[in-house]
């Protein structure tokens, strides 16, 4: 799926990442505790939280991950969006909640794991 | 590579935001020696998750990573209350931290457990009063 594509599924705000609407992601996670994302994902391109502070992004540096969406309409801070511009990470917010967001991408394709 | 390779970094136990810039930084180090994504991933999760232990129980400390000959080593001290019970902490899901930390998304008793997943080698000496201090290694090709 484009990022493009996912961004119109959740009515999306794009904050950092203008360059990446035309990368493809093939899957994503959803989860607001940065100890499980670093303990269970394998190359889901797509984090989608509602947890908003810099070790979010750090988190999904580590994870080579390459875009992050925030629910529940939750802003990250200015440091963040800074460290995503330097890191290279696409940011979107969006007015659904996470369990609908998952739902949406999924229904439309977007698996949870890459094989 | 002939020559080892030693990286140097402060940990700075006051701020929690900016805990991780060391593996950051890191990261790009490895990726400019060329290693794969593989070992820089689980190098890089493996000091991250060391670098936020750092921050919530010890109050920063000094990480080390050095480039070995097929291994990458990174040490991890810090000089803080050290660690009562090695195998609970062990544990997944056993955690010690403070309530404000899991509403940063951390502090669930995954840091440790997480460590050894990624590494090929681990080993933790800890005294009680004096501080800690974690070795890791993985080893690559």
């Amino acid at each position: 799926m484009k990022i493009s594509r996912m961004q119109e599924l959740l009515s999306a705000q794009l904050l950092v990442g203008e360059d990446s609407l035309e990368r493809e992601v093939h899957s994503a996670c959803g989860c607001d505790l940065m100890s499980d994302v670093l303990a269970y994902v394998k190359d889901q391109a797509v984090l989608l939280t509602g947890l908003i502070n810099p070790q979010v992004i750090r988190t999904a540096v580590m994870m080579d991950m390459i875009c992050i969406v925030f629910v529940r309409s939750k802003k990250p801070t200015e440091e963040m969006l800074e460290l995503a511009r330097e890191s290279g990470i696409a940011l979107f917010s969006t007015d659904k909640r996470l369990y609908e967001a998952c739902g949406l991408l999924y229904a439309n394709g977007l698996g949870g794991k890459t094989e | 590579m002939n020559d080892t390779l030693v990286f140097h970094f402060e940990v700075d136990g006051e701020d929690f935001t900016s805990a991780g810039q060391a593996s950051v930084q890191i990261k790009k180090n490895l990726r400019q020696l060329g290693m794969s994504p593989e070992v820089i991933r689980r190098v890089s999760i493996a000091m991250y998750e060391g670098e936020i232990n750092m921050v919530i129980h010890a109050g920063g400390g000094h990480a080390t990573v050095t480039i070995e000959e097929g291994y990458i080593e990174i040490k991890l001290e810090d000089k803080g209350p050290g660690i009562k019970d090695i195998e609970m902490a062990m544990m997944e899901g056993y955690s010690t931290a403070p309530d404000n930390v899991r509403s940063l998304g951390f502090g669930a008793g995954m840091g440790l457990p997480n460590m050894k997943r990624y590494t090929d080698f681990m080993t933790i000496e800890s005294e009680v009063g004096a501080g800690t201090t974690v070795t890791m290694r993985v080893n690559y090709a």
